[in-house]
């Protein structure tokens, strides 16, 4: 893969490097998410015109557009986009701090706590809405720690923490495993479909909490972006030229798992965006390092993209919209390869 | 391993000429060489032995607990009696595919990590597992299957035919099967089969049902009838995997240094992933996707071998095997009533060892 080029631009006393290809590619990303927000907002078993739907957006217009518009699609929309977004930067400082195209939150245990706090609080307690999702943060979080601290010695090593994750992340997975096949089939049927993400009745509280956890985490993870870049190169070339990577590594570690915990809690384990996101984002870009911006949107347009797809596919059936999500992106990132091929860049 | 770094030139003998220092540090370097291979001999020795004890073990413990010297008897004099027959037709079928099945997966995990060069690669990434358990998912679904017995070659031909199409899509191009493209092409094959066979499971209760007992990975209740078939593909793929260790050595020194060497490194590729495929395809169609012994095996291996593939293959079958037989023996006593599938017990065991293993060691990358 050939390196987009880099311009050097000034205005004024201020002077920044500028990727046309990096800039070109978030504009359309972030085009593509605006359109797919739109048609969220419009389409459903209950039509909404777009200028109506705009309208109801402020208030306006028939009453049941306003419900609709406002209180049902606005909010999952929203909850997509940001879980989405959440997921997809969250996977690029993964794939970044393990230096392997493989790595993505699931690596660090825990979406594979979550599970399994999950399962357990449905199997063991007979858990309702809220106990299940405490239970999964609990896990989650637990693991996240537990992985973290046995991999603890004279610092996080990249490369052990991803060895411990794939320890424990197997232990949980058989653990899970073990429940689902103890349990009665209904009960293990709910905590199957529990496993695969859905963003179906999501409302103005989940987007709160997305938004928040967001709104304080994505702007700690930009400021250590640069930095991150720079670690790919080699610790000791990043040490050498100011970076401590000890202190970006547990930083950017500690931010990005509290992203994905709260894009879990939100949306339950929504597989694969972010492992595909960052990869895409990365070959769209064809940019040398981590674009965390472009993978935060390449996350988002997926997920609403999935969202509408498992909406209306099997209307009025609703997919869960984990299983989109894997189909889509794995789909895409087929023909991505594929299309890397005949274009000979490979 | 430290021992070949023992046989640097002295720097400070300068009492000797030049070449007779030169020679002197020769025999010192492949007497050293010759002193590492022979630990490694002996190292491979006791895990054959233990491998044994682990096997022995396995046909004498169970829900009737046989004495040892019964177990013997059976094997050498057999009398038709309750106790001998449990043995010869219930254990020792099972015992065997446990030791083929582990043995098949750790060999095909060390395989998949050289050809990747990726720590973070098992033997599913190729699509193997995914393309099972899809094939599995659709005979249960469009044919109404039940029973290992009549999945295993819908199983075997799912796991071939997703890991046909994951080489494919990862070898195109110029430069070939990078490990990078392999990677994520396998990643991306693996996630749409896992989202289809997620999208029928989750609408469809009776295909739920067989399915979550399959996909655990289990050896109980299968003996004879799964073995046959899928024999002749563990050995055919083993005996291609042990003439593999020269080829990947040369490959682990980089594409450009390889190639310089006279390794022909598309080649190599391709029957890494063919002896792949046919070694974690046959197992997965034996017993299920047993998850966690393919990576971590390997990792285990690597840490008593260092990376010398030529060492590291057979141990990694070894070691897979006794992990496998060790962890189905234990999750049959391990239940006050039935038994813990060999799945759930391999990770479950596996795991702490492998989280101590990689605490304690500086890790040697694959």
């Amino acid at each position: 893969m050939t390196a987009a080029p880099l311009r050097s631009v000034r205005l004024g006393p201020v002077a920044f490097r500028l990727r046309p290809r990096v800039l070109a590619v978030c504009l359309a990303l972030g085009s593509l998410v605006a359109a797919a927000l739109a048609v969220c907002l419009v389409v459903g078993d209950y039509p909404v015109p777009l200028p109506a739907a705009l309208a109801a957006l402020t208030g306006r217009g028939e009453r049941l557009d306003v419900f609709f518009v406002r209180e049902v699609r606005l909010p999952r929309a929203l909850t997509a986009a940001l879980v989405g977004a959440a997921l997809g930067m969250a996977g690029a400082v993964f794939q970044s701090l393990s230096r392997n195209p493989l790595g993505s939150p699931d690596i660090i245990g825990f979406t594979a706590g979550a599970s399994t706090g999950a399962v357990l609080t449905i199997l063991v307690f007979g858990g309702g809405m809220l106990p299940t999702a405490l239970g999964a943060m609990l896990g989650g979080v637990g693991t996240a720690v537990l992985v973290y601290l046995l991999a603890l010695r004279r610092g996080v090593q990249g490369y052990r923490l991803v060895l411990v994750g794939i320890g424990i992340s197997a232990m949980l997975g058989a653990v899970t495993h073990y429940l689902i096949t103890r349990a009665e089939l209904t009960d293990a049927l709910t905590a199957q479909v529990w496993l695969v993400g859905t963003l179906n009745a999501r409302e103005w509280s989940h987007v709160a909490a997305v938004g928040a956890g967001s709104a304080v985490l994505f702007p700690v993870l930009l400021r250590l972006g640069a930095r991150l870049r720079l670690m790919e190169m080699g610790d000791d070339t990043a040490r050498a030229l100011g970076v401590s990577p000890q202190r970006t590594q547990t930083l950017a570690l500690v931010a990005a798992s509290a992203l994905t915990g709260v894009a879990i809690a939100v949306s339950r384990p929504i597989a694969f965006v972010a492992l595909a996101a960052p990869q895409l984002a990365r070959r769209l870009t064809r940019a040398d390092g981590t674009t965390l911006v472009a993978s935060a949107l390449m996350g988002a347009a997926l997920l609403l993209c999935s969202d509408l797809v498992a909406l209306r596919l099997l209307a009025p059936v609703q997919l869960p919209v984990g299983v989109v999500t894997t189909v889509v992106g794995g789909t895409y990132l087929v023909w991505l390869l594929y299309a890397e091929w005949r274009s000979g860049r490979a | 391993m430290s021992l070949d770094r023992l046989a640097t030139v002295d720097g400070d003998r300068t009492d000797l000429d030049d070449t007779s220092a030169a020679r002197a540090a020769l025999t010192r370097r492949t007497s050293a060489r010759a002193a590492s291979h022979v630990l490694r001999a002996g190292g491979l020795l006791l895990a054959l032995g233990a491998l044994a004890l682990t096997a022995l073990l396995s046909l004498a413990v169970g829900a009737k607990a046989i004495p040892p010297e019964v177990v013997w008897d059976a094997l050498w004099r057999f009398d038709d009696s309750y106790d001998h027959n449990v043995v010869l037709g219930l254990r020792v079928p099972r015992t065997v595919l446990g030791v083929a099945v582990g043995a098949a997966l750790g060999l095909a995990g060390a395989l998949m990590q050289a050809l990747v060069r990726n720590p973070l690669a098992d033997p599913g990434l190729l699509g193997v597992n995914m393309g099972a358990t899809t094939a599995v998912v659709a005979a249960v679904y469009l044919f109404g299957l039940t029973g290992v017995g009549a999945y295993v070659w819908f199983s075997f031909g799912g796991a071939a035919a997703a890991a046909a199409f994951v080489y494919f899509l990862g070898s195109r191009g110029r430069t070939g099967a990078t490990p990078v493209r392999l990677a994520l092409a396998g990643t991306a094959v693996s996630a749409v089969l896992l989202g289809l066979t997620n999208g029928v499971v989750l609408f469809h209760d009776f295909v739920f049902e067989e399915i979550r007992f399959w996909q655990v990975g289990s050896l109980a209740g299968r003996g004879v009838e799964v073995l046959v078939p899928v024999a002749p593909f563990l050995v055919v793929g083993a005996l291609v995997a042990v003439t593999l260790g020269r080829s990947l050595n040369a490959v682990a020194l980089g594409e450009d240094l390889a190639a310089a060497l006279g390794a022909r490194i598309g080649r190599i590729r391709l029957r890494t992933a063919a002896a792949v495929v046919l070694l974690c395809g046959a197992a997965t169609a034996a017993a299920g996707p047993i998850a966690f012994v393919g990576l971590a095996v390997p990792h285990a291996a690597r840490l008593l071998t260092g990376p010398d593939q030529r060492w590291l293959l057979p141990y990694s079958a070894v070691l897979g095997a006794v992990l496998l037989v060790a962890s189905d023996t234990l999750g049959r006593v391990v239940l006050p009533t039935g038994e813990l599938e060999v799945g759930i017990i391999t990770a479950l065991v596996g795991a702490p060892v492998f989280v101590a293993l990689v605490r304690r060691t500086r890790m040697v990358r694959p």
